[in-house]
């Protein structure tokens, strides 16, 4: 456990955080960007076309002015894969906050991160015991970075289902989209969390936004065209792509529990990870 | 003003609109695709609230509102994406009544707003999260009510070609409101309500 407290180990995860944020920020990723050009090569909607095309030439703007893609730069939620030989601790935690305020200072990024009761403004992006960090084991020390817009998670859903309502799942996932509409700026991504525990599925949800998009399973491909199906379209102005990929990650869960949660992401599905040098 | 020419993106013929409008908004449809130039003035909640009670900083005669709180620094615009139109819902009226004949936004708005739009104005759909086209088709121009701090300003600024989609037309026209309800009929078909569940 060397490498406990060493300030360069520190620095290097500060270092490693502000460099996934902005590539996250500014360059969407090459699947999602694939899964956004084939829907404008399909669309048969002249006003989905218009709006897949201005997503596509913001997606180039951003990598030219080095910006934002979007001004909701949203909450940055951090994944850690961390291997045996690295005991994980309260300074590296910090570390990767110092990261994110360096990276909304230098980028900028805006400050989204508020009190939820009298609503002020930490003007930082943490603070308040956020943004989460999600630390696990792995064979690498990796910073994941998903900056979560709200248009999209204001809409998401989380449901308690009887364990006989199995069959129910799709409707549930296809049902929240319909009620959601224009507003999480589609085409989304349907993040899916099944099992677990209320929070548990919640967290799968969201991690299954992780998951790359240019491969889906039959049953995820059948939701995804269930979808597709309701016409919402780009900004739900219709068209034939709401949906890019829906995701589903799954736990176990009790006996007389059947938790299913559906994060919704916008076009702007944002994610990057940085190996942190040990 | 009035332009028009082929398009190379939709594949579609696009009107070319220009600022200050006039009556040739009359002749929009729900679901055409547009552009606009010319000076345009951002106007989120507070600003609204602000000319309910001070008055207009501006010529609101044929003046185009963008629901935007933009990003500047030194006098350049960083970002300027569109907002949730459907905030300013029961503030719209007014603005209408003034003169106003254009509102550009995403999301859509109400039905009141969509009867108050009849006969006078267009409602715009601007592609959501798109912050960096709208900054590149913007110059900075001016300010009005700085004091309401960056996001709720009253900001000048003129577009070069925006592209846009008149969502909600002069006629009671609205491209939102149809795509719902085509939305909730292909539902319904999926998952009748009448048949058991399960």
């Amino acid at each position: 456990m060397s490498v406990l407290s060493d300030p360069d180990v520190l620095q290097r995860i500060s270092d490693a955080t502000c460099t996934a944020v902005r590539d996250a920020e500014i360059f969407l990723p090459g699947d999602v960007k694939d899964r956004l050009k084939h829907a404008l090569e399909v669309e048969s909607s002249p006003v989905a076309k218009q709006e897949l095309a201005n997503i596509l030439e913001n997606i180039c703007l951003a990598e030219e002015r080095s910006a934002p893609l979007c001004q909701d730069t949203g909450i940055p939620v951090i994944y850690v894969t961390i291997p045996s030989s690295v005991a994980w601790s309260g300074e590296m935690e910090e570390a990767v906050y110092e990261g994110i305020r360096t990276a909304t200072r230098e980028i900028p990024l805006r400050p989204n991160l508020v009190d939820p009761l009298n609503r002020e403004n930490t003007q930082t992006n943490t603070g308040l015991s956020m943004p989460p960090v999600h630390v696990k084991a792995g064979d690498r020390f990796t910073i994941t970075v998903l900056p979560k817009g709200a248009g999209s998670e204001n809409v998401s859903d989380i449901r308690m289902m009887n364990p006989s309502e199995k069959g129910l799942i799709p409707k549930f996932i296809v049902e929240t989209m319909l009620t959601a509409g224009g507003r999480p700026c589609p085409p989304v991504i349907l993040g899916v969390g099944i099992g677990g525990t209320f929070d548990i599925a919640a967290s799968l949800a969201k991690e299954a936004l992780l998951e790359p998009v240019d491969a889906m399973s039959p049953c995820e491909q059948e939701i995804c065209d269930q979808v597709n199906r309701l016409g919402i379209g780009p900004m739900g102005l219709g068209g034939d792509t709401t949906c890019l990929a829906v995701k589903v990650k799954t736990a176990g869960c009790h006996t007389a529990s059947l938790p299913v949660a559906v994060n919704i992401q916008c076009w702007a599905a944002r994610r990057a990870t940085v190996e942190v040098a040990l | 003003m009035l332009g028009r020419e082929k398009s190379n993106r939709g594949g579609s013929s696009v009107k070319h609109l220009k600022t200050p409008l006039g009556d040739e908004i009359l002749d929009l449809k729900a679901g055409e695709v547009v552009t606009l130039s010319g000076v345009v003035y951002t106007a989120r909640d507070e600003a609204h609230i602000k000319i309910l009670e001070s008055g207009f900083p501006f010529d609101p005669k044929g003046a185009v509102l963008y629901h935007c709180g933009p990003v500047i620094q030194d006098n350049q615009i960083v970002v300027a994406g569109p907002t949730t139109s459907a905030r300013m819902n029961n503030l719209t009226g007014f603005m209408l009544d003034s003169g106003v004949r254009g509102l550009v936004g995403k999301g859509g708005m109400s039905s009141k707003v969509r009867d108050e739009l009849k006969g006078k104005a267009v409602y715009f759909a601007f592609t959501g999260g798109c912050a960096n086209l709208a900054a590149a088709r913007m110059t900075l121009t001016g300010v009005h009510y700085a004091d309401l701090g960056m996001a709720e300003a009253v900001w000048e600024i003129k577009l070069d070609k925006l592209p846009l989609t008149v969502a909600m037309d002069a006629h009671g026209g609205d491209l939102f409101a149809v795509v719902e309800e085509h939305a909730h009929e292909v539902f319904q078909g999926m998952y009748p309500t009448s048949t058991t569940e399960i």
